[in-house]
């Protein structure tokens, strides 16, 4: 099919108007036309928005998505992750701290002891994914919601990340807050969810 | 009824009337904010404001509105330490009153058991107007002088310059409508569109020509796009009311839409038959004014169908959505609710009107007999009045109705116009004003002069005759 011939960039636009155009109605009331279309249109038909109404509804993200990440398990139960170091070492932005240690049960393999994945300074690239060899790590929770009000609790540790999935677990720091004993280092429950002298958090469904 | 009363009354009556014209400027407004942003979402394919809620009701976004208001007179009166205090002060309260006062000689309905419908019949009702919004331009050049500040300054300037550039055209398309009126009073030239719509000046070519300048003119007095340079916010901050804050700036904010209103109402009045419903005469509805009832039932299926339309939005994904217990799940039926009693009064007009009609009664009897007895006791009765209550009130609320659609749409176009296109140049802006409007609003006079000489009556009505 061909193409209908461009208009070339170079020629001046001004001073080519028709009489018609630049008597200024006539284009006034095809402009006017075309919005007059809009508001029927959107009017009648509102699922022609693309405004998604967070946080009442919330986008459903692709499954290539790359959300928060998860440590999958094996079928005996235990972290597919051998700590073979390869995600830290390809981790652009150094989020990734593994701890290694070994299983007596299983000599043939380590393990780690602790995972630890900074969210604040991960840039979901995705490498880590990419990197691993034994398909332990994964990025397809589709959680995009990924925040806290201390440091402490933006670090996804191996407890949390552990079979994560979108509406299977609660937020980091709900998890960590009520389970104190798998909480990253430094997490503390005493701190108050919402810091002394910040302002209050917005309310769900607004309001006058 | 004591003597003072009924001596009192003329007073009364004419506080009342400004009471009116104030409320029903003011009530539209807050509608007008609110279509304003819901339109331009629209337009843009958003669903514009809709979070804000009391109990749960949201109102299609009406509720922002009342959220403005209160955080507009909660806000800091800020009063910069550079400004003219007095004349600082002054704006804003100039430009909000000459917005109202303009309203006073527009007509609601002929009369209302000999009362007129309208605030004060000054004779030159129209040139009132005319002076009256000259008056406006001092509210926005006082307020970017005495702001002190450079951008402020280049505001008021520029309000100034292309408000009396504009009223120019304004004033001599308005000269095309004496001519067709023989009258600057806008109560002669409403009761001379009455009837047919062909009686409408908009619908002679003089008086075409004559509503496109005026409108076009209307626009730049009001400072609305595409001619609002005085606060182009691109290259002067805030224009002339970049100085202000809390009710101040909500001062100038309603002064912009209530222009917006009196422009529609006083183009309405002048071209577009003003009270008049373009179909039959006043005293036609006095006569029929049971029949004007029963046609009042005609909503009912329309607002059965807007309730209908309420119900379905329970399924709406986002009320899917909303959480058990949210209080915005009930809105639906809030308003389902809403309709339905809407809708049911409509019918309870409709058959008032049947059962006037049916027992060959007068409407004055069937159902608003008492009433009528009140106003008997006051000397306003059919005997000295010529006039009885129930037909003129029916008359008056079709009136004011009627009055009131033509400026809603009015203020609309506004804002579709608002929303669709871009901000003129400056020297544009005063090119189309001296170079292309003015020389045309001229040639339209004198051919409007013409004109009535050739077809003193109108030229549709010539062949098809007034009634």
């Amino acid at each position: 099919m061909a193409l209908p011939a461009a208009r070339k960039l170079s020629q001046p636009v001004s001073g080519a108007m028709s009489l018609g155009e630049s008597i200024y109605l006539v284009e006034m009331i095809k402009g006017l036309a075309l919005t007059m279309t809009h508001i029927i249109k959107n009017i009648f038909d509102q699922d022609r928005f693309r405004t998604v109404e967070y946080p009442d509804v919330r986008k459903s993200m692709t499954e290539r998505y790359r959300g928060a990440h998860r440590l999958l398990l094996r079928p005996d139960g235990k972290v597919k992750c051998v700590a073979c170091m390869c995600c830290p070492t390809i981790c652009p932005a150094k989020c990734i701290t593994i701890i290694a240690g070994e299983d007596p049960n299983d000599p043939a393999e380590k393990f780690p002891v602790e995972f630890d994945i900074d969210m604040l300074r991960c840039i979901f690239c995705g490498f880590c994914v990419e990197a691993c060899p034994k398909d332990a790590i994964r990025m397809d929770t589709r959680i995009y919601e990924i925040n806290a009000y201390t440091r402490q609790a933006m670090i996804h540790n191996k407890s949390y990340m552990v079979d994560l999935m979108d509406g299977l677990k609660p937020p980091a720091e709900e998890f960590y807050r009520a389970n104190p004993d798998s909480s990253p280092a430094g997490f503390s429950v005493d701190q108050p969810s919402v810091p002394v002298g910040q302002p209050a958090v917005n309310q769900v469904g607004g309001g006058v | 009824m004591s003597e003072l009363f009924v001596a009192s009354l003329p007073y009364l009556i004419a506080l009342g009337r400004c009471i009116f014209a104030v409320v029903f400027v003011m009530q539209i407004l807050p509608m007008l904010i609110w279509a304003e942003r819901k339109g331009a979402a629209y337009i843009q394919d958003r669903p514009g404001p809709n979070r804000a809620h009391v109990l749960g009701i949201r109102a299609a976004g009406l509720v922002h509105t009342l959220n403005d208001v209160v955080k507009l007179i909660m806000k800091e009166d800020i009063i910069p330490g550079h400004v003219e205090k007095r004349y600082w002060a002054a704006a804003p309260v100039i430009a909000m009153s000459v917005a109202l006062c303009t309203f006073i000689v527009v007509p609601f309905g002929d009369n209302f058991m000999g009362y007129d419908l309208k605030v004060s019949d000054i004779d030159g009702g129209l040139l009132f107007v005319l002076a009256a919004t000259g008056m406006g331009v001092y509210g926005v050049m006082l307020a970017g002088w005495a702001s002190n500040n450079k951008f402020s300054l280049m505001g008021g300037l520029r309000a100034s310059a292309q408000m009396v550039s504009y009223e120019l055209s304004m004033g001599l398309s308005a000269v095309v409508v004496f001519l067709i009126a023989g009258s600057v009073s806008l109560s002669t030239i409403a009761e001379m569109q009455a009837g047919v719509a062909w009686n409408w000046t908009v619908f002679t070519p003089v008086g075409f020509i004559a509503f496109v300048l005026f409108w076009t003119a209307a626009f730049a007095e009001t400072n609305r796009t595409p001619f609002d340079l005085p606060e182009g916010e691109a290259e002067l901050v805030g224009g002339y009311h970049t100085e202000y804050s809390s009710l101040r700036f909500a001062l100038f904010f309603m002064a912009e839409y209530a222009n917006m209103i009196v422009a529609s109402a006083v183009t309405a009045t002048l071209f577009f038959g003003g009270y008049n419903t373009g179909i039959v005469t006043p005293a036609w509805l006095r006569e029929h004014a049971d029949w004007v009832l029963v046609a009042a039932a005609g909503a009912v299926p329309v607002l059965l169908w807007f309730a209908f339309e309420a119900h379905k939005r329970k399924q709406r994904p986002f009320y899917q959505a909303l959480p058990a217990g949210d209080a915005r799940l009930k809105e639906p039926m809030v308003f389902v609710g809403i309709w339905l009693g809407a809708a049911v009064a409509h019918l309870g007009i409709g058959v008032a009107g049947l059962m006037g009609l049916a027992s060959k009664l007068s409407l004055d009897f069937a159902t608003f007999g008492m009433m009528s007895g009140v106003f008997e006791s006051l000397g306003m009765s059919a005997e000295t009045q010529g006039t009885v209550f129930g037909p003129d009130l029916v008359t008056a609320i079709v009136g004011i109705t009627v009055l009131a659609v033509k400026v809603l749409f009015g203020c609309w176009f506004f804002i579709w116009v608002r929303w669709t296109v871009p901000r003129f140049r400056y020297d544009q802006l005063m090119d189309l004003g001296w170079k292309r409007m003015l020389p045309l609003a001229i040639g339209n006079v004198m051919l409007a002069a013409v004109w009535v000489a050739v077809f003193p009556t109108g030229l549709l009505s010539t062949f098809f005759g007034s009634k």
